[in-house]
């Protein structure tokens, strides 16, 4: 360890790593320490995480993450703009689920500014969340799988997140970074097209997931690689902050759609799957069935989708439409004064938050009654979920953090905000 | 009778010779209270068998600028028996050293969620505020090297030239 090159690792995360008591017991130990780094640029880590592990022969003693390489500073730039200029940068937050982050964030203006959402607009969000979250786990069953090793069922599990992505096409005009969501609704309302396609694609997922799942669910290797494989029990889940599929794959029935509901997922029916073990088998069961369950529950919101507006009418709070901006001059006068000087919430301060495809997405906003938020804070799911790295690697071989990184499921852009 | 009421009842009754400011915004309650409580506070919520707050989902700090007390530091608690989120709010400490800085600083709740460790690791980076006794107290975003603390009403949006080394090769 004195062979490390100066500058390599900085003094304070080699105290850090040196200092952490560990309690493992290795079997024929080499009582001759390795310092290994992994990442930033690791495609096994999602992106940008960087790692420091302390190993005895293959064996990890001790775990440090470093983040912040894709730290962009999102928290400062939301307090010098406007709430509704906000909104593009929620999609580069969670970038496999940006539908999601675009409702988290306009639910959480709208408590602050008290803006009722018309109901067909509610029904929409559901909709797109839960797609969301379809494609979200869809990647992170493909992705976990690559990591083990099973390369083709990350090649399906992309061809269905593709579907999922001309829907949002047809209803936003983008495929990946939405911003569909408006404070007060959404932009325009779903075309026809775009539930049918919907309805088309939640009809044929169920078999094509199954598809998918026969690959590797009856796969002796995969099982073999990932069965007890970074377990944590019940209580040290809660305590160490999971969220989310992760907290729900150790034995806890949290759900904030079920636990605080928010938009109408009080008028749907649907089942909150939950594993008992607790490692990273049962973290992948758990998202397959979630995928399952969110395709039940856009089959219900497309049934019961009510007809009617998609934005709130509160000229004050909400834009209007850019053909009554160019007509009328009331509409003229609010356009100018929500772009430039924004809507100015009333002061004050709320937590909004909403189930994500990664856990509790929430957003904490503090209003001094200007147009810019005083103080936003991302409470994201993939920060807290990575916390208990360190917790489920520590005893575990040096090729099971691979597979411990991806059951995990993070996403860096979220945990670096 | 909600809950809404019966936390801050309980908190008088545990602690009588505490001020509490019970205030409920948007159907959200919020307990703010002198910082030298916190641990006891926090304890006390979590170990409750009526309240149990065993999720900690979120610290961190709002910088008022100009206000005497400067730094307020948010603490959301969620009850998983209750299905209730609770905010927290505490003054951190203002000390001036004998150079005259302010050192801004608060005892850390680490012991009892392990969940805030990474989070007051980001509101030290963030805002420079000490968590006291505190197991790994890093930097959480922002090298080591960084002298500022970004997220304070006087750090420039644009950041500060040179403030960050570039590597020289």
């Amino acid at each position: 360890m004195s062979d490390l090159e100066k500058d390599e690792v900085h003094p304070k995360i080699l105290k850090a790593l040196l200092e952490t008591e560990s309690e493992i017991i290795v079997e024929d130990a080499l009582n001759n320490e390795m310092i290994l780094n992994m990442g930033p640029q690791h495609p096994a880590t999602h992106g940008v995480l960087r790692l420091l592990l302390r190993l005895d022969g293959e064996t990890v003693i001790a775990c440090v993450p470093d983040l912040g390489y894709l730290h962009r500073g999102y928290e400062k730039m939301a307090e010098n703009m406007t709430y509704y200029e906000y909104i593009p940068h929620t999609d580069r937050l969670d970038y496999l689920s940006p539908m999601a982050n675009n409702v988290a964030w306009v639910m959480a203006v709208e408590k602050l500014a008290g803006i009722e959402v018309p109901k067909r607009a509610k029904y929409i969000r559901m909709l797109i969340a839960e797609l969301a979250r379809i494609a979200s786990h869809l990647v992170a069953i493909g992705s976990f799988a690559m990591d083990v090793g099973a390369l083709t069922i990350f090649l399906w599990t992309l061809r269905e997140r593709e579907k999922i992505l001309d829907i949002w096409d047809i209803l936003c005009g983008a495929r990946f970074t939405n911003s569909y969501t408006r404070i007060g609704g959404v932009a325009n309302d779903a075309q026809p097209e775009a539930l049918a396609k919907a309805k088309w694609f939640v009809d044929q997922f169920d078999d094509n997931l199954a598809e998918c799942e026969k690959l590797i669910n009856t796969n002796r290797i995969f099982i073999n690689r990932v069965d007890g494989v970074g377990r944590i029990s019940k209580e040290d889940a809660i305590n160490i902050g999971f969220t989310g599929p992760n907290l729900r794959a150790c034995g806890v029935e949290f759900d904030l759609r079920r636990a605080t509901p928010y938009l109408c997922y009080d008028e749907i029916d649907f089942k909150i799957p939950t594993y008992n073990e607790g490692d990273s088998l049962a973290r992948y069961f758990v998202r397959a069935d979630e995928a399952r369950e969110s395709a039940k529950i856009v089959r219900q919101v497309l049934l019961k989708m009510p007809q009617g507006e998609v934005i709130a009418n509160q000229p004050k709070k909400v834009l209007p439409h850019k053909t009554e901006i160019y007509s009328k001059m009331e509409e003229l006068i609010h356009d100018f004064m929500i772009v430039n000087f924004g809507i100015n919430p009333p002061e004050g301060e709320i937590y909004s938050a909403i189930e994500g495809s990664k856990g509790e997405l929430g957003f904490y906003l503090v209003s001094k009654g200007d147009g810019k938020p005083w103080k936003c804070k991302i409470r994201s799911p993939s920060f807290c979920n990575l916390q208990a790295l360190p917790k489920l690697v520590v005893g575990q071989m040096i090729s099971d953090v691979v597979v411990i990184i991806g059951s995990i499921d993070p996403i860096m852009g979220e945990a670096d905000k | 009778m909600s809950l809404k009421e019966i936390i801050p009842q309980k908190l008088k009754e545990k602690f009588q010779n505490t001020e509490f400011e019970i205030s409920v915004y948007r159907d959200e309650l919020t307990i703010k209270f002198d910082q030298k409580n916190i641990l006891k506070v926090c304890e006390f919520l979590k170990l409750e068998p009526e309240l149990e707050f065993l999720l900690c989902e979120d610290i961190t700090a709002v910088d008022w600028a100009k206000r005497k007390n400067r730094f307020t530091v948010v603490y959301h608690l969620f009850s998983l028996k209750n299905n209730f989120r609770l905010r927290l709010k505490a003054d951190a400490a203002e000390s001036e050293s004998s150079t005259g800085e302010i050192k801004w600083s608060i005892d850390s709740v680490t012991s009892i969620w392990q969940a805030a460790n990474w989070q007051e690791r980001e509101a030290y980076d963030m805002y420079g505020i000490y968590f006291n006794n505190h197991p790994d107290l890093r930097r959480m975003y922002m090298p080591e090297e960084f002298e500022y603390y970004p997220l304070r009403k006087d750090f420039p949006l644009m950041g500060i030239p040179g403030s960050l080394s570039l590597p020289n090769k």
